[in-house]
């Protein structure tokens, strides 16, 4: 049942540092996180390292085991043989703090850029009428538990730093996209996709979707829809032409026998 | 004395859950100045962890249900235990503050006619709770994380400044409240990322901490769960009330280790999910207790038709309140009728076809499926018991949410009173809502009325950081871990789910233990994100806790809710009749007894006498006939 694996962990700071080797008991049903606690507890207390529900519900455990990010409390040791060294890095693409600890507050100065939810001025609290299959499609995104895997490892920003300051990752496309999808929301958000969150970054490889431990279908059912409304807004003629008298969805919601139910 | 970053607000919000930025919203919107702390990042605070849902009786589904009904069944649930006033205001708020959050953006599972769906839960008369799958924590913590964020957004559009009126100070964990004149007047800490001290002087403090958790070995509690909030605010005067109730869940996760104590959620129960022992028996026939004789179903056959026809047939006994279903698994196990690992089995795949349970219980499947290695639709789960709440905290006015000391707030699973001796599954939730709008409110008015804003005096930081820093100054061996591994095994072994005098005074003797050897334990490395630090200074917290658990069981002799003792099994009317008040003296936990307050008879003609003498005494019964509508 129990074993010795191997572990090289990144230890350092953001002056530098280097991987260290670990030789750790690992006992059966174990994941990466309690191999990291026992590290803790046994032979580097000072090892810096962020968690928090240790059921895959908060996501703040993320980091790069074997050079792929993951959810290191969903980590099952028992998908390694007992004879492989697993690695441990940070994440990469968020500059290091310390040890497995980065620092993440790219993601919440781009979560502040994004529009908030307006729902109709006169609509009162208690009157809210959605349809299931109509609150479904938001729901999928709301499901998201930021763990910042996706725009940890979107090659935008993860090979291109530069990109920072323009490009806002899958993360907060998703969550435009979630609002735009909301059956109540009233404000247009597809230039601000544009020219605050630098949508046309994106080239759908979808490796986004490939890591989300949610398994939402980022891509596909987020960024792919966002980019087609924006493309229909930017080059259908009788839209453009539409656009010149009716500049937002407000106008059209407020048309008095459409049901809030419907955008 | 070294560099501490000295910040001024109007209120400080300790805390960064439901309650804690529900507090924040409010003290925002009457216009303060407001700052929110926590230890992990924004967004991952332990609300993010409630499954089944938010509890309010907007009557949706069942259009008999209405606050009445709510009030009835919180303090049933609670045994009469409850801060009535607080079950009131509970109750009677909580559809208000579910309808709130649509406006902020919220995307609750819906009816049919588009309204927001409810569902059942244990306790609840009628289905009840607005729910997101099972990750309705989650809906709630994005939701109000999401509405800060609109509320910075304006603030930004106004000032030119997003933090112009609520600042967020994540990963910072707070060591002390600085007090002045016997009032609030702020809160000492360190950034978890640098070591580096800081200070928040305000003459309001809410404490919105969680609870208590990591004190346990078994439990669906994060690493936050150390009780911080508990032991700041009786070290600054403040006292704590009927810490004994500690709700074990009765379905955690059993099996593997590593994963023992996470929460299964008792929406599966709610939709359908039974309980079996390794004999195959549906065994929570046998444990309805006869306070609920006339609530729950005889036979599986009437339990089974409940759920298509629920005004014709009585409610399946695995929707008893929680405390009855842990206490009955924890006999079925100890009887030898237990699963290979410890648990019993809960079995949802017999009951519904696949595709519905990965709808309505997607983060079971998935808990289940990553972590253990078992697929819900196919076969039953493992569970047993863990500890999953405190139902007793911080002592606080019902209305405002201030405790004994002036400017002090507490609002959430840290402050204590509305759930009694028991709290039923989706009102934890709901007290967030409630009792955070009114500690943000509570505070912004205090603060109004305030003349003069307390001082905060060099000497009382250099204090506060010599205490914060002790720990690398003891010279022992002792490992903070290990102390931690021992003081969570003798709660769960001695002050557990069953208790007993000899027990207890054991414990209570280890944990005299534990704060000698807290003071051999040194620390080693620098102040950076060192976690051997953070786990010293939460140890201090958890002993002080532990101490007022221990002292209050030990003390309460009867069976209540949650809190058993196999030394006396029954409930007491007289001992309902009182609170236990826990203080500190300077060196420990020190309890005292404060008499309840009478139920305003308004409310008492809310039940049947029947039922009241189930639980008053004779002196407290009403003269009125029945005159409920039940």
């Amino acid at each position: 049942m129990g074993y010795t694996a191997k572990f090289k962990v990144w230890r350092g700071d953001d002056t530098g540092g280097g991987i260290e080797d670990f030789n750790v008991d690992v006992n059966e049903g174990e994941v990466v996180l309690d191999i990291i606690h026992r590290l803790q507890a046994t032979q580097a207390p000072d090892l810096a390292v962020r968690w928090n529900c240790k059921a895959g519900k908060c996501g703040s455990c993320s980091a790069e085991v074997n050079g792929k990010p993951r959810l290191m409390c969903m980590t099952r040791m028992s998908t390694f043989t007992e004879d492989e060294t697993i690695t441990i890095t940070p994440m990469r693409t968020f500059p290091v703090i310390r040890d497995l600890v980065t620092d993440v507050s790219y993601n919440y100065e781009k979560a502040r850029m994004v529009p908030a939810f307006a729902p109709p001025a006169d609509l009162a609290p208690g009157d809210y009428r959605m349809a299931q299959i109509d609150v479904e499609r938001s729901q999928e995104f709301r499901k998201c538990i930021e763990c910042f895997m996706c725009n940890n490892v979107c090659h935008a920003v993860r090979d291109h730093e530069e990109n920072k300051t323009t490009f806002s990752g899958p993360r907060f496309l998703m969550r435009i996209a979630e609002l735009d999808m909301h059956p109540l929301d009233t404000v247009d958000r597809r230039e601000v996709a544009v020219e605050d969150h630098g949508v046309g970054y994106c080239n759908i490889t979808k490796c986004c979707t490939e890591v989300c431990p949610e398994h939402i279908k980022i891509t596909d059912n987020a960024i792919i829809p966002l980019k087609e409304r924006i493309a229909d807004k930017k080059y259908d003629p009788i839209f453009s032409i539409a656009s010149l008298f009716k500049r937002n969805k407000q106008g059209r919601q407020a048309a008095p026998d459409t049901p809030h139910a419907t955008k | 004395m070294s560099e501490i970053e000295r910040h001024s607000f109007d209120v400080v919000v300790i805390g960064a859950g439901g309650a804690g930025l529900r507090a924040a919203i409010e003290a925002r919107m009457q216009g303060k100045r407001v700052a929110i702390v926590c230890k992990s990042l924004f967004g991952k605070a332990h609300t993010v962890m409630a499954e089944g849902g938010i509890a309010a009786a907007m009557g949706n589904v069942n259009s008999h249900d209405n606050w009445q009904v709510h009030f009835r069944d919180t303090m049933r649930g609670g045994k009469f235990l409850n801060s009535w006033r607080m079950a009131e205001l509970h109750a009677k708020e909580a559809p208000t503050r579910v309808w709130e959050l649509e406006t902020y953006g919220a995307l609750f599972d819906r009816t049919p006619d588009g309204k927001i769906s409810q569902r059942n839960f244990g306790g609840h008369e009628y289905p009840r709770l607005a729910h997101v799958g099972d990750r309705s924590g989650l809906e709630l913590i994005r939701t109000l994380q999401q509405k800060i964020v609109s509320l910075q957004q304006e603030d930004y559009r106004e000032t030119g400044d997003y933090e112009a009126k609520i600042q967020i100070f994540a990963e910072v964990t707070i060591t002390r409240l600085l007090t002045t004149d016997g009032r609030a007047a702020g809160a000492f800490g360190y950034f978890r990322e640098t070591g580096n001290f800081v200070s928040f002087e305000a003459p309001a403090v809410i404490l919105a901490t969680g609870g208590i958790g990591k004190t346990f070995k078994v439990t669906s509690g994060s690493w936050e769960y150390t009780g911080d909030g508990h032991a700041l605010a009786m070290r600054a005067g403040a006292t704590t009330l009927n810490m004994e109730f500690i709700q074990f869940h009765p379905t955690g996760m059993v099996w593997p280790p590593s994963v023992k104590g996470i929460l299964v959620t008792e929406s599966v129960r709610g939709d359908g999910g039974v309980l079996t022992n390794s004999e195959g028996t549906r065994f929570m026939f046998n444990y309805i207790p006869d306070v609920f004789k006339d609530k729950y179903a005889t036979t599986p056959e009437e339990a089974d038709r409940w759920y298509t026809d629920p005004d014709n047939n009585r409610r399946p006994p695995e929707l008893l309140p929680r405390d009855e279903v842990a206490r009955a698994i924890n006999t079925e196990v100890k009887a030898g009728r237990g699963t290979p690992h410890g648990g019993v089995y809960l079995d949802v795949s017999s009951r519904l076809p696949a595709d519905v349970i990965k709808k309505k219980l997607p983060s079971m499947w998935h808990q289940f499926k990553e972590l253990a290695d078992v697929d819900i639709t196919k076969e039953a789960m493992e569970v047993g018991p863990t500890c999953h709440y405190v139902m007793g905290g911080v002592e606080v006015d019902p209305d405002s949410q201030e405790t004994l000391l002036p400017g002090l707030f507490a609002a959430g699973e840290v402050s204590g009173g509305l759930h009694g001796s028991n709290r039923l599954g989706g009102n934890s939730l709901s007290d967030l809502l409630v009792f955070g709008r009114r500690a943000g409110l509570g505070a912004a008015e205090y603060v109004e009325a305030l003349p003069t804003r307390p001082a905060v005096t060099d000497a009382m930081l250099t204090e506060a950081e010599a205490e914060a820093l002790a720990p690398f100054s003891n010279v022992g061996d002792e490992n903070p871990y290990t102390i931690h591994a021992d003081l969570q095994n003798t709660m769960n072994d001695l002050v557990g789910i069953i208790r007993t005098e000899s027990e207890m005074v054991d414990a209570l003797a280890r944990l005299q233990d534990f704060k000698v050897r807290v003071k051999n334990s040194g620390v080693k490395g620098g102040r950076a994100f060192n976690p051997g630090w953070h786990l010293a200074l939460d140890l201090k917290n958890m002993l002080l806790v532990a101490e007022a658990v221990a002292k209050a069981s030990l003390d309460r002799q009867e069976s209540r809710g949650g809190h058993t003792r196999d030394d006396y099994p029954k409930m007491s009317d007289e001992w309902r009749k009182l609170n236990i008040v826990c203080r500190y003296d300077g060196e420990g936990a020190v309890i005292e007894h404060q008499p309840m307050q009478p139920m305003r008879p308004d409310l008492l003609e809310l039940f049947d006498v029947e039922e009241l003498k189930k639980y008053l005494t004779a002196e407290e019964l009403p003269t009125h006939d029945a005159g409920s509508d039940h």
